[in-house]
């Protein structure tokens, strides 16, 4: 077979989905020539799944992403039809901020933004095979008998790999939303000695707008204030549209209870493992049977169209009874279906088999991320392309790769899980999946990592000064707020007791008093006067005050475990070789090649005897090099 | 190397005239000053023996008369500087001393630690390296085994039931958190979270009361010896004490001398209740079997029954049977070198405990006696005031550590902090018990999440 030279580049990058993009953006960004090629132009971070981003632990991705540079944050911003910020009553560490997408635009300005990059070219292909020399990967040859030569690639292929959409008994080959499916690169990494793994998800029907009687729902607008997720978004969408919320009723579940053996997922025709955190409404009943209605949410698909996300009613029943379902749903009784729901079963990657910077510890120069990694979610599918692009440039510039820590980010959390431990079903991003929680917050994701992101080349010259000027800012008045002594008086006892909090004894600095927990930088101000800085200054300096015996606590917490995550475990190091290891241990700690002791401390069946050996061991390495 | 200071009770527990307390690191000196009456050790040269007391600085009361070995580092076993504090033998005094230790705030050295520190600082020479890893691995093996089997009981049961709690707890807090528009689950509220966490806190705080106050360390366990005269409680005492303090006849009510109250048997500690009692002498005999019983069993913790395997069983017997019913005791059926009177069937149909046969004259069985009193002990099945004993002195640990972060969670939750911040310190209470059961995973707290409710969105 001839294949014609179609080019070399530093990164090449297989699938313009979320990750694609931003690990694109990334390489590019950090001055690699690189390559971004898809099946669809006109699909590009296409969202096949619901139009929406953000929420609890999600949007706090995004967050981090546009800290580092990224593109999720700055799009969406630009193309929302709402905005709300979820846990407003909680905790700072639990706020989360959740845009509903418009679909379409989202394409397009994603689009649009590529485009605008410099150093990146977009190129429609079906890559078919890697080419690999001496176990290096160097390049990628398509269908069309290109090949594009490439010191890193990095796959994010999604759920296209082996794709198969099920509806009641239909059953055929496609990516989501039938798009064409990846079968020859599936096999081919199969090759190389990749082990995938079979999983699915699922999607809900959607309907037409003009059809639903929203009198019999009701109404979940958008927050009123403008928000946003980038840290350089200046200009905010105030037309908002809103969801409605509606509910399954006792006739849904008495016709899905009937027809269960009609599902894909019930018939036996399935192999994937689907996720329990997004489960079919098949799933939900016969699970959950004893509840007499489960919550269904419509969301418009977009501005310039009259599609309905039906989410709630994911489904792979068949497309007759998905009609019948609709029916039985208030305010969906006339609703007329636009497209049926689906199943997709599609293969991916066991994550085990990749380095922390995503590099697959099989083939030097190949990384994979995304959805393709066992993850389900546009956010996380981002937060991994990120990761790898940065991390597929470093390495064409020759230099130390970047890994976040599970102190320093959710997508340090989730890509240690990931490669750690392994997933049994598609991956999702909780909070409680972070025992840093409180530090990893929506409110200081910019704190945490603009200056890593302005270290690699992420961050422009201009973003990084204002973000010195706030950090600035915040230390000024939090020294500001110290010395400045609020006196009892009448109207500082009234304004105390307008927050219900109890009267001051004696005079009390500005910054003790707004660690009172009903007592808001808006209080202090009260006393004390407007205070003329940014909204973003305040609210950090609440937070750092209001929560520094916590925020404390967590540190030293941090600290603890830093000393085991630096801690590094020599690449070459021969497990076999150390005899006082348990047999388990072992057989883990060779497949997965723990970075640091800390890492291999949290693989499954590693105990504290094999951590001290392994500790041991290591040490006397040391020793004898020196003596 | 900069490691934090440990200790750990470095002689084999019980046995041996003396105890010894070792610790090992920067601070090993500097804490056991503050504990230590005499002189200032950290003035002394090192590698010298000190003598002086142990203080418990809270009471500010002498806990033990203790010599104190100083070694400085780098010249000591682990190449750090190492105290060793030799206290009193038996279980009693170094446990003490071992906990006063811990309260400083010196950590609890895992199974192995100091051979592995004298290792790490490069104190043991390369031949050895793979010695000391199977050393840490056995001992950690024959720890975790102790441990298994000092849990396979109500212990165990119990953290794991408080521990259920808390997770659900978490979980539901959790599912607040991560789907906030999840209708059906009520929004966890301060007062709920405040009912589930006191209620965790006061089974703590049971256990802590009887652990805490090191009571059965200091006390013993109140063990009372009933049964007829002349059945051979002075020979027993005498057995359990191993000294001829008694005078033995066959005469009933001739124990006259003093006997000691305390005696370590294997290094536990027993407090013989109303031994006084055993000595009186007293003529009538209902009044000694039944109702001087009575009154003893009220105040015991464990009771040792003893039967004439030379007489048949009379009704004074039976009603202590009665009186026995939902105590921890042992029946120890004595004299058996003389002819059998004693139905031994019954006896067994009676005793729902153990049966144990003796002949105290001839020194026979007292072995499988002293075996059945330290088995009750470790296995942590006794209960003292109707609390269950916790006797692990890092469990004490962990205990005491859950106890401090629920309390963190009471404040939190009268500050009326948001739940997640409270949650927080649950999480770390969830934790910690989960250490004392060898149990720490944090996916089943996601399995949870999934299996209680019904999420979507």
């Amino acid at each position: 077979m001839t294949y014609y030279d179609a080019g070399h580049y530093d990164v090449i990058v297989v699938g313009a989905g979320h990750a694609g993009c931003e690990a694109a953006v990334a390489a590019a960004k950090m001055g690699s020539k690189t390559l971004l090629l898809t099946l669809n132009l006109d699909m590009i971070a296409f969202m096949p799944c619901n139009p929406s981003l953000g929420g609890p632990a999600k949007g706090i991705v995004i967050r981090e992403i546009d800290a580092l540079g990224g593109v999720m944050g700055k799009v969406i911003d630009k193309t929302h039809i709402q905005m709300r910020m979820l846990n407003t009553g909680k905790g700072p560490a639990v706020r989360a901020l959740r845009a509903q997408a418009d679909k379409p635009s989202y394409i397009v300005e994603m689009k649009r933004l590529i485009e605008e990059q410099e150093n990146i070219t977009l190129m429609q292909a079906m890559v078919d095979d890697l080419i690999i020399e001496d176990g290096v990967c160097k390049g990628v040859v398509t269908e069309s008998k290109a090949a594009y030569y490439g010191d890193s690639v990095i796959i994010t292929t999604g759920t296209f790999m082996r794709g198969k959409i099920l509806i009641g008994d239909l059953e055929y080959e496609s990516g989501p939303n039938n798009q064409r499916v990846t079968v020859k690169l599936a096999e081919n990494l199969e090759k190389l000695g990749l082990d995938l793994i079979r999983f699915k998800t699922g999607t809900p029907p959607r309907v037409n707008s003009n059809t639903i009687d929203y009198d019999k729902t009701e109404i979940q607008p958008g927050d009123e204030k403008p928000q946003a997720f980038s840290y350089e978004t200046t200009e905010y969408i105030t037309d908002q549209i809103p969801c409605w919320l509606t509910h399954t009723s006792e006739r849904t579940h008495q016709i899905i209870n009937d027809n269960l053996t009609l599902s894909a997922m019930y018939s036996g025709m399935k192999r994937g493992t689907g996720p329990r955190y997004c489960p079919s409404i098949e799933d939900k009943i016969v699970r959950f049977h004893d509840k007499p209605r489960h919550q269904i949410f419509l969301e418009p698909e977009g501005r310039n169209t009259d599609e309905v996300y039906v989410q709630g009613l994911s489904t792979s029943l068949p497309e007759f009874i998905q009609h019948e379902l609709l029916k039985t749903v208030p305010g969906l009784e006339n609703a007329q279906m636009m497209r049926s729901g689906y199943a997709i079963e599609y293969d991916s990657v066991i994550p085990t088999q990749l380095w922390p910077t995503l590099e697959t510890k099989q083939v030097d120069g190949l990384f994979t991320a995304g959805q393709i990694n066992g993850t389900s979610g546009y956010e996380e599918a981002a937060g991994q392309g990120i990761i790898a692009g940065i991390n597929a440039a470093l390495k064409v510039q020759g230099k130390e790769p970047f890994i976040l820590d599970r102190s320093q980010s959710y997508i340090g959390v989730l890509i240690d899980d990931l490669v750690t431990k392994g997933t049994r079903e598609p991956y999702r991003l909780l909070t409680s999946r972070a025992e840093h929680r409180l530090l990893l917050r929506h409110d200081n994701a910019d704190i945490r990592l603009t200056e890593l992101g302005y270290e690699l080349g992420l961050i422009s010259e201009e973003r990084y000064a204002t973000f010195q000027e706030k950090l600035r800012l915040i230390e000024e008045e939090k020294i500001f707020l110290h010395g400045f002594i609020v006196k009892v008086s009448d109207d500082v006892q009234k304004a105390l007791e307008n927050v219900h909090s109890t009267p001051l004894k004696d005079a009390i600095r500005a910054l003790e008093l707004l660690k009172r927990p009903e007592v808001t930088f808006k209080t202090i101000e009260e006393i004390i006067g407007v205070r003329n800085i940014p909204e973003d200054v305040k609210e950090q300096v609440e937070i750092q005050v209001k929560y520094e015996g916590y925020i404390k606590k967590a540190t030293e917490q941090v600290k603890r475990m830093l000393k085991m995550e630096n801690k590094k475990i020599p690449e070459n190091i021969d497990y076999d070789a150390i005899h006082s290891l348990a047999f388990e241990a072992r057989e883990k700690l060779k497949q997965i090649r723990p970075m640091s002791i800390g890492q291999a401390s949290r693989i499954s069946g590693v105990n504290p005897a094999d951590i001290s050996i392994l500790l041991v061991y290591i040490e006397q390495g040391n020793v004898k090099k020196t003596s | 190397m900069d490691f934090d200071t440990i200790t750990a009770i470095s002689t084999p527990v019980g046995e041996g005239a003396i105890s010894i307390v070792r610790l090992s690191g920067e601070e090993a000196i500097a804490i056991t000053n503050r504990l230590f009456q005499g002189k200032d050790l950290t003035k002394v040269d090192s590698h010298t023996l000190h003598y002086g007391k142990m203080m418990d600085p809270k009471t500010d009361t002498v806990l033990d008369e203790v010599i104190v070995s100083i070694m400085r580092a780098p010249k000591t076993f682990t190449c750090e500087d190492v105290v060793e504090i030799n206290c009193h033998g038996g279980l009693v005094a170094v446990q003490r001393v071992l906990q006063l230790v811990l309260d400083e705030g010196v950590r609890l050295a895992e199974p192995g630690e100091f051979t592995k520190r004298a290792f790490l600082n490069g104190r043991i020479d390369l031949s050895q390296a793979e010695a000391v890893m199977d050393v840490i691995q056995s001992k950690t093996n024959e720890a975790m085994n102790v441990a298994l089997g000092q849990l396979d009981g109500k212990l165990s049961q119990l953290i794991n039931k408080l521990r259920q709690e808390l997770i659900e707890t978490i979980a539901h807090v959790e599912v607040n958190i991560d789907y906030p528009e999840y209708d059906d689950v009520e929004e966890m509220s301060h007062e709920m979270m405040e009912e589930k966490t006191s209620y965790v806190k006061d089974e703590i705080e049971k256990l802590l009361q009887v652990a805490k106050q090191g009571k059965i360390l200091r006390e013993g366990i109140k063990t009372a010896i009933v049964g007829r005269p002349n059945v051979g409680k002075s020979s027993l005492m005498n057995s359990l004490v191993q000294e001829e303090k008694a005078i033995v006849t066959d005469i009933p009510g001739t124990t006259r001398d003093v006997i000691e109250e305390y005696v370590n048997v294997r290094g536990i500690p027993l407090q013989l209740i109303d031994t006084a009692g055993i000595r009186e002498t007293e003529d009538i005999v209902e009044k000694i079997g039944v109702e001087r019983s009575h009154k003893i069993l009220q105040e015991a913790d464990l009771v040792l029954f003893m039967l004439n395997y030379n007489e048949a069983l009379l009704e004074d017997d039976r009603k202590i049977f009665d009186m026995l019913q939902d105590m921890n005791y042992i029946v120890i059926v004595n004299k058996t070198d003389l002819e059998q009177r004693l139905n031994m069937e019954e006896i067994q149909q009676l005793a729902k405990g153990q049966v144990l046969t003796t002949s105290l004259v001839h020194d026979e069985g007292v072995d499988q006696l002293e075996k059945a009193l330290s088995d009750i002990f470790f296995q942590g099945n006794i209960m003292v005031e109707n609390n269950m004993v916790v006797s692990n002195a890092r469990h004490i640990q962990l205990l005491n550590q859950a106890q401090k972060t629920l309390e963190d969670a009471r404040d939190a939750l009268q500050m009326h902090l948001p739940l997640d911040m409270v949650q927080i310190d649950v999480t770390r209470t969830w934790e910690l018990l989960g250490e004392i059961v060898g149990d720490t995973a944090s996916e089943s707290l996601i399995d949870q999440l999934f299996s209680q409710f019904c999420l979507g969105k």
